[in-house]
């Protein structure tokens, strides 16, 4: 299978402390992979060495087999085959759904605007979302808000698409339409790789699951056999803490 | 009030009217890529570099701090060899814009900086350069607080340019100088006053209504 993302010997610190310690990880086409872990166990900042928004100390990170280098010029390039949404939506607050959605294609790919609008539409209208296209962000809900930045990173084209805790930030009742989104991604073929705390979303949506904990890839494998068999004390913990 | 005094009164009003004006637009030339600069290569900038910043700080800070009174003597031998001579309103507007292009600047860099950062990751997500950054997302994303920033800075070069009348600069602050206080003709500095205010709140209602305008984050309806 093709080799979309590979992550190797990956070490990033801040000064003394070290947060995350040679990760290797690699992720194929068509795969979602489903990272998880405590808070603060360095999973959101993986997926941020990813596409060099955090500098890493030791390693590397390629994309189809080309090592991402954080040299400004081709950064940008690269930059526009990753797709990443965030926490905190980060919606343009100043421009309607329809241009948050064009605004990168036109600006940074130099795609024709007419055909990036049509585009838009029919994303808009997969989500349910087509009547919103006019609307500004604040007129939106949050899970609306973030529908719209899931499908705005989709109007790059990316290769791979990273999520970084896209529900945390949105009440229990949304929650549900964007998993939704996303699941339906998966069905699609998309390559993804997720950091999240749902884990029933988690479970339904991931090829491959990876348990990270003090900066460590602890645990990986298959959706059946982490939630059902876990090896390590340290994932069994951690799965129990979400039982009641 | 005879027609003299009023004509008089009718060319001091364009007289400000030129100063301000003129000393805004050229001091926004000056001052808002010295903003840019001094946003992006700040700490938490798109490319932050320290000795730019620096420069650029302590410049701004220098010429911040010379109350502008001083300032207008200080650059007097400046204005006459940019404009040929040191009195009336263009010359003025020679230690206008040096005072106003500095304080604009700091204006431009703190609207910048309140712009969410969480905005500008995304867009660097997607892969904009920092030109297209500061271009599409900055400048948009910032433009309530710069307008009202806009406002601010033309309302306090409208008072330092009355200031200017006390050597000599022309205009409405000019004549309430000499007919005001040289004079002691009270009158006609009441009227000067009352005139600088109105102008000073067509200004600044317009500026607020601009800036509210043009805030998409807040205002209910399209």
């Amino acid at each position: 299978m093709e080799e979309i993302l590979n992550i190797k010997n990956l070490t990033k610190a801040y000064d003394d402390i070290v947060v995350l310690e040679q990760v290797n990880l690699t992720v194929h086409k068509g795969e979602v992979v489903v990272i998880v872990g405590p808070s603060g166990c360095g999973k959101s900042t993986l997926l941020r060495c990813i596409n060099a928004f955090e500098e890493i100390r030791e390693g590397t990170v390629s994309l189809c087999g080309e090592t991402i280098n954080p040299c400004r010029e081709k950064l940008n390039k690269v930059r526009e085959r990753i797709g990443m949404v965030f926490q905190s939506y980060d919606l343009f607050p100043h421009k309607t759904v329809l241009q948050n959605m064009t605004l990168a294609p036109v600006k940074v790919k130099k795609a024709n605007k007419k055909d990036a609008e049509q585009e838009a539409l029919a994303l808009l209208e997969r989500i349910g979302l087509s009547t919103k296209k006019d609307s500004y962000p604040r007129q939106l809900s949050g899970g609306q808000k973030q529908r719209v930045a899931i499908v705005r990173a989709l109007m790059m084209h990316p290769e791979v698409l990273l999520l970084d805790e896209i529900t945390a930030a949105l009440d229990p009742e949304m929650v549900r339409e964007v998993l939704d989104v996303v699941i339906n991604l998966a069905k699609e073929g998309r390559t993804m790789v997720i950091v999240t705390h749902e884990l029933a979303f988690a479970r339904a949506v991931a090829d491959r699951m990876v348990f990270i904990d003090c900066g460590r890839i602890v645990e990986e494998g298959t959706p059946e056999e982490f939630f059902e068999n876990p090896k390590t004390d340290r994932l069994r913990k951690f799965l129990d803490s979400f039982s009641y | 009030m005879n027609e003299q005094i009023v004509n008089m009164l009718i060319e001091g009003i364009g007289d400000t009217l030129y100063m301000t004006l003129g000393s805004v637009i050229i001091g926004y030339a000056l001052g808002l890529p010295l903003g840019i600069v001094l946003y992006v290569t700040g700490k938490n900038g798109l490319k932050p570099n320290r000795y730019v910043y620096r420069v650029g700080d302590f410049f701004c800070n220098i010429v911040r701090s010379i109350p502008f009174l001083i300032l207008l003597i200080l650059l007097i031998p400046f204005t006459r060899l940019v404009v040929g001579k040191s009195y009336g309103s263009t010359a003025t507007i020679v230690p206008l814009v040096i005072c106003a292009a500095p304080y604009i600047a700091r204006v431009v860099e703190t609207a910048l900086n309140e712009v969410d950062t969480g905005v500008i990751e995304a867009a660097k997500a997607m892969g904009a350069s920092n030109l297209q950054i500061v271009l599409k997302v900055l400048l948009v994303e910032a433009r309530t607080s710069l307008i009202s920033g806009f406002t601010i800075t033309t309302g306090i070069l409208l008072g330092y340019s009355a200031m200017s009348g006390t050597v000599g600069g022309g205009g409405l602050g000019d004549i309430a100088v000499r007919y005001g206080y040289h004079r002691w003709e009270t009158g006609i500095m009441i009227v000067t006053v009352l005139l600088l205010i109105v102008i000073f709140q067509i200004i600044q209602m317009t500026g607020t209504k601009i800036s509210i305008g043009l805030d998409r984050r807040k205002r209910k309806g399209n």
